[in-house]
């Protein structure tokens, strides 16, 4: 078949739009339109997730070794300035995390409580919609990670997670990691990082280092898309909550009040 | 000999100013320097406020850039004659701020080494990545229809067939360019100052008000230096489109107040309070914005009256309202409204350093460079006929 020069712009304009509609509508409005099909597709593969029982993360007063555990093997550098802060897993309290989660009359019964936050590997994370460059995606076991080598510093995906889970290397973080892990890559200034859900670690069969530092067991780790795991078995038998669910992103960690 | 030649012969008052821009643009271009070796950290920004004036100040001049269609429009579309000399010098506007907003990206970037990746793996799915192609076909097509006005003028001939249909080509192309910037924002979750389905047509809004209030100004300074007069016709049309887009413009920012505190969801109140109330103690915005919105509506009592838009120097006055109150506003308050209160709560100042008002001034000053060499090779053309 001979092909004018017109007729393969045209056909290579229709093939471009074809793809983007394709990415950009076809997953989600499948996923709208026949509610539970593409997790049913998916069933075979992993969707890791977390419920965190606050009652249990409080037990022990100040406790932080979680936070420690993550920090020092992920060479998360440590800024005295807020504003330069870069942080993977971190406490905050409960009003500022769960602003609706109470009427005004029991305020008080949670005011000041820390609640344990990180990435919550949404099952539709609007972060990597965004990212221009693929640098950032949600893996087929549900992790939503980044790519430091790929990162262009556009900070898109930091507007875009309505958790502000993401931070970003306003500075060179090496001079600010206190001993370094040579297991875990450091990073570079300029890129974007946050909680990975230990991937490296779900690669060797082994849980996240949150889960298996905290001593009270007050983070389970698990696959949400077995009926039978642990962490299923824990979320039919108790009321849990999620950040923002309204939002529609399917956040994978689960709080138990 | 190429039109490009004509920027290279002129007065001494001439290259005196060309010689204080590329002061002031060495004088930022230094301070990235200084950015690219020590990182982001040397502006105000931070975890919770994490894009600021740069992302701020690409969205205003897409706007200038998009705002060249209110001369294009009524020129191609209504033959409107007097828009003439005025369209191209429109035209050559939107291209020096295209340029500016694309390098606003560019020292917003954390890795800007790596800015090919945006090519090299592409994705539909990110509205930067339409972003992109919309203002790198706006450019090129501003390019190409300045560059044929400008041989017609030189050269005495009549402009090729297709040339018009480019131009009718660049009127949705120059609305997209605006929509598809506005969709970088209002199609984000969490941020719910941008979550509006108006902010595509606010930001269409303030575009055709500042654009050819900053054209008018250019046109009157133009006037003064060169004694070259785009005509009192096309003013006069300008200043009623800018009187329009004004008006306009301040109804749909109430239309959006009255949404946020008539239903009283506190989500869609808590950006505006920040911004024109104050709030956790942090009141520095409050002033701008108020000066904003009170400079917006003193202009547009200006242009309102007849006998006052038609007055030159009250005419100055308002464009120069026009412009600032804009600048204000989308410039810099819709950025920051966007992210204070931040997803969790915390308020967090904003404010620009001294290294982020160099970058910024830099890139003003290579805008100011690009637009003086277009508009000197444009006059110098229309000298010699």
């Amino acid at each position: 078949m001979k092909m004018t020069r017109k007729g393969f712009l045209q056909l290579s304009g229709l093939s471009l739009i074809a793809i983007a509609a394709k990415k950009m509508g076809a997953r989600k409005m499948l996923r709208g339109a026949a509610g539970g099909s593409a997790s049913e597709k998916r069933e075979k593969t992993a969707r890791w997730g977390m419920v965190i029982d606050l009652q249990k993360c409080r037990q022990k007063e100040g406790c932080n070794r979680c936070i420690k555990a993550c920090h020092s093997a992920h060479n998360v550098p440590q800024f005295a300035d807020r504003a330069d802060e870069v942080k993977w897993v971190w406490k905050q309290p409960f009003e500022e995390v769960f602003p609706f989660g109470q009427t005004q009359y029991t305020r008080e019964l949670n005011a000041g409580l820390p609640v344990l936050l990180m990435c919550n590997h949404c099952d539709d994370p609007p972060c990597t919609d965004v990212c221009p460059v693929n640098a950032t995606w949600r893996t087929d076991d549900g992790v939503v990670t980044i790519d430091f080598h790929r990162c262009i510093g556009c900070r898109y995906c930091m507007a875009a997670c309505p958790y502000g889970s993401r931070s970003f290397n306003w500075q060179d973080p090496r001079a600010a990691i206190p001993t370094v892990n040579s297991d875990f890559p450091t990073r570079s200034k300029g890129v974007v990082e946050k909680c990975n859900f230990c991937e490296e670690r779900l690669a060797r069969k082994l849980a996240p280092l949150c889960v298996e530092a905290c001593e009270e067991k007050a983070l389970v780790f698990g696959d949400l898309e077995q009926p039978d795991s642990e962490i299923r078995k824990l979320l039919r038998s108790r009321f849990a909550v999620q950040r923002k669910p309204e939002l529609g992103t399917g956040p994978s960690v689960y709080y138990l009040i | 000999m190429s039109v490009l030649e004509k920027t290279l012969v002129g007065s001494r008052r001439y290259w005196l100013w060309i010689a204080c821009l590329l002061l002031v643009a060495l004088a930022g271009f230094l301070y990235y320097l200084r950015q690219l070796s020590q990182g982001l950290v040397i502006t105000g920004l931070s975890r919770d406020v994490s894009w600021g004036l740069y992302v701020a100040q690409f969205t205003f001049f897409v706007g200038i850039a998009a705002s060249a269609v209110t001369v294009v429009l009524p020129y191609y579309l209504h033959d409107c004659k007097q828009f003439a000399r005025v369209t191209l010098l429109g035209e050559l506007l939107a291209i020096s701020a295209v340029t500016m907003s694309m390098l606003f990206i560019v020292v917003d970037l954390g890795q800007p080494a790596r800015i090919l990746n945006v090519l090299l793996h592409p994705q539909p799915q990110s509205v930067m990545f339409w972003d992109m192609i919309a203002l790198g076909g706006y450019l090129l097509i501003n390019l190409v229809l300045a560059r044929s006005a400008l041989n017609v003028a030189h050269e005495h001939i009549s402009p090729p067939a297709w040339i018009r249909t480019l131009s009718i080509v660049s009127i949705p192309w120059a609305i997209s360019i605006h929509t598809v910037t506005a969709f970088l924002y209002s199609g984000l979750p969490g941020r719910t100052y941008w979550l509006t389905a108006i902010l595509a047509p606010r930001f269409l809004a303030s575009a055709f008000s500042s654009g050819p209030a900053l054209l008018i100004l250019l046109c009157f300074v133009a006037r003064k230096l060169t004694h070259f007069d785009v005509g009192r016709e096309a003013i006069h049309k300008l200043a009623v489109i800018v009187a329009y887009a004004t008006a306009i413009n301040i109804f749909f920012l109430l239309t959006e107040v009255f949404t946020a505190f008539y239903s009283e969801i506190p989500d869609h109140e808590v950006a505006f309070a920040y911004l024109f109330v104050g709030m956790g103690g942090d009141h520095h915005l409050v002033p701008w914005m108020w000066l904003s919105f009170l400079l917006t509506l003193f202009a547009l009592s200006l242009l309102l009256v007849p006998k006052w838009r038609t007055d030159s120097r009250l005419l100055i006055v308002a464009c120069l309202s026009v412009f600032v109150s804009i600048w204000l506003e989308k410039g810099l308050g819709l950025i920051v409204g966007g992210f204070v209160p931040s997803p969790l709560g915390a308020i967090t100042r904003y404010s620009p350093t001294l290294a982020e008002w160099g970058i910024v001034c830099g890139i003003w000053a290579i805008g100011a460079l690009v637009t003086t060499a277009l508009y000197k090779i444009t006059f110098s053309v229309w000298e010699e006929n």
